[in-house]
């Protein structure tokens, strides 16, 4: 019965993201405040990890093939897509890159520049971030 | 081939077809990288490709495919919820970073509006492309809705959202690498920030810190972007 009880929570959490979103005039979708309900009951303590660990490690594991259905639509949109096609690819693609590593660089630059006060990190202590991310590279 | 198409076309009237389908490609795309180790041959790539041929070749329509294949996608929605439960596990890290954190999600959201906007000077493209582009990093759902309402077309935008996503999620370990992006915190940002929800699903392959990151910085620069945008066209 433990996955029932699992499930029940996540679905329930999903279905009150989903009123949120109706409700209120922000288009901020069901997910995003099913998210933060998420969180706060989990801080608040009214639901525990071990409630929904199993069954969230299983959705966050199949979340990848979520997606085809989604990706398969490019079938459909192609005709529309390739009007813009190039500018499209370019801002997809290499405009995705430049964010990806603005946004990362930036967080480590700002973590260096804050981290002489020391960090904790999963219960180990860090000095700095290079500690973490030995291990990082190491386990690559 | 008469009778494969007729053959098809039977199976595609039933329940579970679309929802079949997507797991049988998907399958053969894992096989397919476990076999070849080629990163260019990731499981949504091959089970993509394989599910438009196959249904190029039926001439099944995708409506008729997406109906059974919802089986699959309604689970997005429970699944980035449960995207809480590493969140909350690593809120300890969260509040000791806050401050990189938001300032990651805030400069990627900035270099995102910046490229789409230098794009579409050098191209000379009017607004409604750019309304089109803007939502391109963030989640399907946020996207779709900040299109309409700013005036972009929806269907470019959906499309924009799958080939930037399926960007992060293929080239994000690269990207990292190449660009020493060094603390899990970065990475999981670097990747939420840029590529959504799809490129969470890597960032959450690649560790907790990162997943949980990941997740949060959808949410985070879903809300940002949705605020910022109507503000500029």
């Amino acid at each position: 019965m433990k996955y029932i009880k699992q499930l029940t929570i996540i679905i329930t959490i999903s279905l009150l993201g989903e009123v949120l979103s109706q409700v209120l005039p922000f288009s901020i979708p069901a997910s995003v405040y099913g998210l933060f309900l998420m969180l706060a009951a989990l801080m608040t303590k009214i639901i525990k990890v071990e409630h929904v660990k199993e069954t969230s490690d299983f959705l966050m594991d199949i979340m990848p093939i979520m997606f085809v259905p989604a990706s398969v639509g490019l079938m459909v949109s192609w005709g529309l897509l390739k009007e813009i096609l190039i500018p499209a690819l370019i801002v997809s693609i290499l405009g995705t890159l430049i964010v990806m590593v603005v946004s990362g660089k930036t967080v480590d630059g700002i973590m260096r520049l804050v981290s002489k006060d020391t960090v904790m990190t999963d219960g180990i202590t860090v000095d700095g971030i290079d500690v973490t991310s030995d291990d990082m590279g190491g386990a690559e | 081939m008469e009778l494969f198409s007729r053959m098809a076309n039977t199976l595609s009237t039933t329940l579970f077809f679309g929802a079949a389908l997507t797991m049988i490609a998907f399958s053969i795309g894992l096989m397919v990288q476990n076999k070849f180790k080629i990163k260019l041959l990731n499981p949504i790539i091959v089970s993509v490709a394989i599910i438009i041929i196959f249904l190029k070749l039926t001439g099944i329509d995708y409506n008729t495919y997406n109906q059974g294949a919802q089986l699959v996608s309604i689970f997005l929605t429970p699944a980035t919820v449960c995207l809480a439960v590493p969140l909350y596990e690593k809120l300890q890290l969260l509040k000791d970073n806050l401050l990189a954190v938001l300032g990651g999600i805030l400069s990627g959201v900035g270099a995102n509006l910046l490229t789409i906007w230098g794009v579409c000077t050098v191209f000379n493209l009017d607004k409604t492309v750019f309304a089109t582009m803007a939502p391109k990093s963030i989640t399907t759902a946020i996207g779709m809705a900040l299109s309409e309402e700013t005036g972009g077309i929806v269907n470019i935008t959906v499309a924009m959202i799958v080939i930037t996503g399926n960007t992060g999620y293929l080239l994000a370990e690269a990207m990292i690498r190449i660009f020493k992006i060094k603390s899990p915190v970065a990475k999981g940002i670097a990747i939420g920030t840029s590529t959504h929800v799809l490129g969470t699903s890597k960032a959450v392959e690649l560790g907790d810190v990162e997943g949980a990151m990941s997740g949060l910085a959808v949410a985070v620069a879903g809300i940002i972007t949705v605020i910022v945008v109507p503000m500029l066209i």
